[in-house]
């Protein structure tokens, strides 16, 4: 399915242009990072790749062919993770029935990832009365059963404490290095330095710059960009 | 007062005295109410989730038919399927008029609204919450209908209850299709009307007390299920 | 026992409850008839007798008699059993039914507070007595439901050179309802009524009512039975109808009725045999 490519994209809503003709290309390997402030259109791009929003104008397209190793080709992680009201362990294989993966396969890739996660202890408990630690790194764990080519992350440690970041950045690393692509949101700063590969600098709208990550911190190209990352404190 | 207390009384004794004919009448209500509320979730819950999940030009107006087909008088249903089902009228030939069946399609139009339009406020609500995941983990909307139906189902039985609650509670529709006939179409409610239009107040209200007495240990019953469920499966 | 397997043993359980019964397949006919005469526990009494001896269920569906015999005019029933003569042959000669045979009679009596604002206790003259009452703007229940009582009720107001319609003034109150309610009406406005007596000696709630103008002849009320028309109507059971009709017709449905009784007092009088009834 990569790369992506995003040709002159706007999305208009309210009269307002939420994404302004944003262009760019996600290609397989690089974890990529959408930084910006609070309202620059962040959680929107992300949307608008994954598919949940249709652009207003320009196009969304993915240029590589379609593997059909995997059961589904991109899964998504929200802020607040969206538990069905059943056990862990039917959490996961939720969206692995809806990809058509027989029973007995599914019980057990779910027993996997749910162990890699460290969630085993509780895999027969109700998904909704885990932490929100915990209903984070199951819905980690829900969208690598997938074995998705991309997953998106949008500001998934926003609403949680030091150490469950810290895990879930650690699982976000052994899924990259299981071989997906990972596209991540976040306003922190020391996230994006330990996890990015490169960054989408997102401002007002527009794709202010596109870099490196260690291009975008030691030179950003443009004002805001500077502006931003001085502005906020790196939190580790 | 004097009547309130005999009531009591006349409750308590046709309890006690295990009175065959007052059996007979409840189990034909619990009949009646349970198979029409059974058809009326079978159709309404999808119909529900429908409304709830997709978007249609239109859908506005359905809307607010739904919510207004909730407040159907008993006695209109009970008219326009009384003409239905007469002899004179289209389906005449089935011979349904004067039966517990017609009893059962009456109510069942009268609460298949009410489950309909309930439960798509239920599910409508659940899918602000959902949407965004079932759709990112390619659910159709058949299989996120299903979905919903499933995880909003606590709520979901208060809505069915609900339904039985009219259902049960109702005179007007099934008194008309039903005929009010002795050991035949006499249900809970028709028995306390024949019984309050022949002044015996006592046996009326005494018979009011075995209806709500009936459908209280029922809701209760449906409460034990939903807390054992809720403890054990969250 | 797991959680599961107890919920789905109490839905299966639930389920065979809620079968709905159907018709059962049991040899039966459609009477239409009055809420009066079934409030007056008549056919609790007559019907048992009848569908031992012959195996045939007599479901009765009770009505206003305006109601009853519009049922059978949209063939929803198998036979008529009312108390309205005029109606009755009103129906046969719209076709509607074959014959009208002459069943029964009971009587209605005016009944009213025992403080009798109007004077009409112990009197036998009916029209005399509803003048009185008009005369004294006295309140005054009527059914004004087309049923035979009302009907009934119309006539002896014009015995009395009074014309209802046009001259009833906050006095006279039309409750469009039963024998029962209207009865519980009267008691809780202490106003007067006529009543078949029938539904009077069953009723519980009299309050400061009391029987004051009864026996006279205008206040017979004469009860007809009819099979509806099969030719008009082709579903009507007409074998198991007119079996009906002749064992009420015969000596022992006759019998059956002059023994019906409460509180030792009969309340239908079989005049089957009487001409011109």
């Amino acid at each position: 399915m990569l790369p992506l490519i995003l040709e002159d994209v706007s999305f208009i809503a309210g009269g307002r242009a939420i994404i302004d003709r944003v262009s760019c290309e996600l290609a397989a390997g690089p974890r990529t990072v959408i930084l910006g402030p609070n309202g620059s259109g962040k959680s929107v791009l992300m949307r608008l790749c994954h598919g949940l929003l249709a652009p207003t104008s320009g196009r969304i397209v993915w240029r590589g062919s379609h593997d059909d190793g995997r059961p589904r080709a991109q899964a998504m992680v929200f802020q607040r993770p969206v538990m069905l009201r059943r056990a862990a362990h039917a959490n996961v294989t939720y969206g692995l029935k809806l990809a058509g993966v027989s029973q007995a396969e599914r019980d057990e890739r779910a027993r996997d990832v749910l162990d890699a996660v460290g969630l085993s202890g509780v895999a027969n408990r109700p998904a909704r009365v885990l932490s929100g630690g915990e209903q984070q790194k199951l819905a980690l764990a829900r969208a690598w059963a997938l074995e998705p080519e991309v997953l998106f992350l949008d500001e998934p440690t926003a609403n949680l404490d030091p150490g469950a970041t810290r895990e879930v950045e650690r699982i976000v690393d052994q899924i990259h290095a299981s071989g997906t692509k990972i596209v991540m949101t976040t306003h922190n700063l020391g996230q994006a330095r330990r996890l990015a590969d490169e960054i989408l600098f997102m401002s007002g709208g527009r794709l202010a710059d596109h870099a490196p990550v260690e291009r975008f911190f030691a030179q950003p190209s443009t004002g805001e960009a500077a502006a931003f990352i001085k502005g906020e404190l790196p939190w580790s | 007062m004097d009547d309130i207390g005999s009531a009591f009384a006349e409750a308590a004794r046709m309890i006690v005295a295990a009175d065959g004919q007052l059996y007979g009448i409840v189990l034909l209500s619990l009949q009646v109410s349970f198979t029409a509320v059974a058809i009326a979730t079978v159709l309404g819950l999808p119909l529900g989730a429908a409304l709830a999940i997709r978007r249609f030009p239109g859908r506005q107006v359905l809307l607010v038919s739904l919510n207004a087909l909730m407040g159907l008088p008993p006695v209109v249903v009970g008219l326009v399927v009384y003409l239905m089902l007469s002899r004179a009228g289209p389906l005449g030939e089935l011979g349904l008029l004067f039966t517990p069946t017609a009893m059962v399609i009456a109510q069942a139009i009268l609460v298949t609204p009410i489950i309909a339009g309930l439960s798509r406020q239920v599910l409508e609500d659940a899918w602000h919450e959902y949407a965004e995941q079932l759709r990112s983990l390619g659910a159709t909307p058949t299989a996120a209908a299903a979905t919903l139906l499933w995880d909003t189902r606590y709520s979901l039985v208060t809505v069915v209850l609900a339904g039985f609650g009219r259902a049960a509670a109702e005179v007007g529709a099934v008194i008309i299709v039903g005929g009010n006939i002795d050991g035949v179409t006499r249900v809970m409610t028709t028995a306390i009307s024949l019984e309050t239009s022949k002044g015996d107040l006592p046996l009326a209200l005494g018979l009011g007390l075995v209806l709500v007495a009936v459908v209280f240990v029922i809701n209760a019953a449906a409460q034990v299920i939903k807390s054992a469920a809720v403890r054990r499966y969250g | 026992m797991e959680l599961r397997t107890r919920l789905v043993r109490i839905a299966w359980v639930l389920l065979a409850l809620a079968c709905a019964p159907t018709a059962l397949a049991q040899r039966f006919i459609t009477v239409a008839s009055t809420t009066s005469t079934e409030q007056s526990g008549l056919f609790g009494h007559l019907l048992p007798i009848f569908q031992q001896k012959t195996g045939i269920e007599v479901r009765v569906v009770a009505l206003g008699t305006g109601q009853a015999l519009d049922l059978a005019r949209r063939g929803d029933a198998d036979v008529v059993f009312v108390h309205a003569k005029s109606a009755e042959e009103e129906f046969l000669r719209e076709g509607h039914g074959v014959r009208r045979f002459p069943v029964m009679y009971n009587d209605f009596v005016i009944v009213g507070p025992k403080s009798d604002p109007a004077g009409i206790a112990g009197g036998a003259d009916a029209p005399e007595a509803l003048r009185k009452i008009k005369n004294a703007s006295a309140a005054f229940v009527s059914r004004g439901d087309r049923s035979g009582t009302h009907i009934a009720e119309v006539n002896l107001w014009t015995m009395a050179g009074i014309d209802i319609a046009k001259d009833k003034g906050p006095w006279y109150r039309e409750t469009g309802q039963g024998m029962g309610p209207a009865l519980n009406m009267a008691s809780a406005m202490n106003a007067y009524l006529l009543s078949d007596r029938a539904t009077w000696l069953a009723f519980n709630n009299r309050g400061e009512l009391a029987v004051l103008v009864e026996g006279d002849r205008r206040l017979m009320n004469q009860y007809g039975v009819m099979l509806v028309d099969p030719e008009k109507h082709p579903n009507v059971k007409r074998a198991d109808g007119q079996a009906f009709i002749d064992w009420v017709l015969s000596a022992e449905g006759q019998a059956a009725i002059a023994a019906y009784k409460i509180g030792g007092e009969q309340l239908f009088f079989p005049n089957a045999g009487e001409p011109g009834a």
